[in-house]
């Protein structure tokens, strides 16, 4: 019962954000579907803050560097520069190191076993 | 043309990433969240590069992305392995629905 | 010709490809050729030898079987990711999670390597470890349909081993 309550109200903060995002303003395509993958960092963020367990900061960290390899390419075709790509690869290649660094952090060893 | 199909790949990765991050803040435990962010937003950025892909041709700007989407394809289940494996041994515990769990009972086996 | 010699030839080839993809498409320039080349070396004297480690011969039937497993395994990710909006989007988040072992025959790193890969990316399944001796993955299933051994390994399993054992071994 508590958590068709909760639903509901989850579903009408995205619908009224969709609705805000499309159909209110009026300015370029491009960015609004930026602010949708902004909308998505959001979330992460929650995850990021309330997470109970480090594993859960973490697995947040790590998402979020492949969403902002996503943002980034929406950032290239809208300025029409092809070196934010480059930038979203270096992100997506130091994301992956860090991850694996903090997973073998969380394991209990040392970094330089 | 291409544009029209590039914007609706781009559309179907947006949509894949934000079921994702959904999945990481609706589900219950370390290893659920991990299995959905994993899947979903893996497959909705390399949407989102394809549909770059698709909107500028071969060009400098749309043969980077094929790159990107290969490196993203081959780290994204190494590092969730990583994860599941270290939270497992750092003993962060499973949610209250589940069923069995086969790799607490061959612990010593590691 | 040598073990050693073959890999890092491959690996001098992978790297100038991936510095020529990023940086000459569009405008040609010979200066940043000749920096490629250097750089790739250094590469290679460095880390060339750890790519290919043991020797097989070519087979025309291995290219087929790899572009078979290609569209086989983009085929079950739009599966897996819409079974995990399903499973999302439902307000009472019909899960039933646990940790299965599943059996494999395969051998090598690299088809292991391969093999959890799949695994993680299919529906439902991500592989949490592997015991090389025995020969077993430890899975955690997000909605598990039997907790027998055998029946697992036929579930989660079965749709990839062959492939990448044509490929691999």
């Amino acid at each position: 019962m508590k958590s068709t309550i909760k639903w509901r109200i989850g579903f009408l903060v995205v619908i009224a954000f969709l609705v805000i995002n499309f159909f209110v303003f009026s300015y370029d395509l491009k960015f609004k579907l930026m602010n949708v993958a902004l909308f998505s960092a959001l979330f992460v963020l929650i995850r990021t803050v309330l997470g109970p367990s480090p594993a859960d900061r973490i697995i947040a960290i790590d998402i979020l560097g492949v969403l902002v390899v996503g943002i980034c390419a929406l950032i290239a075709i809208t300025f029409d520069q092809s070196f934010f790509i480059d930038i979203g690869m270096a992100w997506a290649l130091q994301s992956f190191i860090a991850t694996l660094a903090l997973a073998k952090f969380l394991e209990g060893r040392h970094l330089d076993e | 043309m291409s544009e029209i199909i590039g914007y609706i790949l781009i559309c179907i990765g947006l949509a894949f990433d934000f079921f994702g991050v959904l999945g990481l803040v609706r589900l219950p435990d370390v290893y659920n969240r991990l299995q959905a962010a994993t899947k979903c937003v893996t497959f909705g950025t390399a949407g989102i590069l394809a549909g770059v892909f698709v909107m500028e041709g071969y060009s400098s700007m749309g043969l980077k992305p094929i790159i990107c989407i290969i490196f993203i394809l081959l780290t994204a289940p190494v590092s969730a392995h990583a994860i599941a494996r270290a939270a497992h041994r750092a003993k962060i515990k499973l949610t209250d629905k589940t069923i069995v769990d086969k790799y607490e009972e061959d612990k010593e086996l590691y | 010709m040598k073990l050693e010699t073959k890999s890092r030839i491959a690996v001098f080839i992978i790297s100038f490809i991936a510095y020529f993809v990023i940086t000459q498409i569009g405008k040609f320039d010979w200066q940043e050729l000749i920096v490629g080349i250097i750089i790739s070396l250094i590469t290679t004297i460095v880390t060339g030898d750890i790519l290919i480690k043991t020797e097989r011969k070519f087979k025309f039937s291995r290219i087929l079987y790899t572009i078979l497993y290609i569209f086989q395994l983009l085929w079950e990710i739009i599966k897996a990711n819409i079974h995990v909006a399903y499973l999302v989007l439902h307000p009472k988040l019909p899960i039933k999670p646990g940790i299965v072992k599943i059996r494999t025959d395969l051998k090598k790193d690299s088809s292991l390597t391969m093999l959890a890969n799949s695994i993680t990316l299919t529906p439902g399944t991500l592989t949490i470890d592997v015991n090389k001796e025995e020969g077993v993955l430890y899975v955690h299933w997000i909605d598990i349909k039997s907790i027998d051994i055998d029946k697992a390994t036929d579930i989660i399993g079965g749709r990839f081993e062959k492939t990448i054992k044509e490929i691999f071994e």
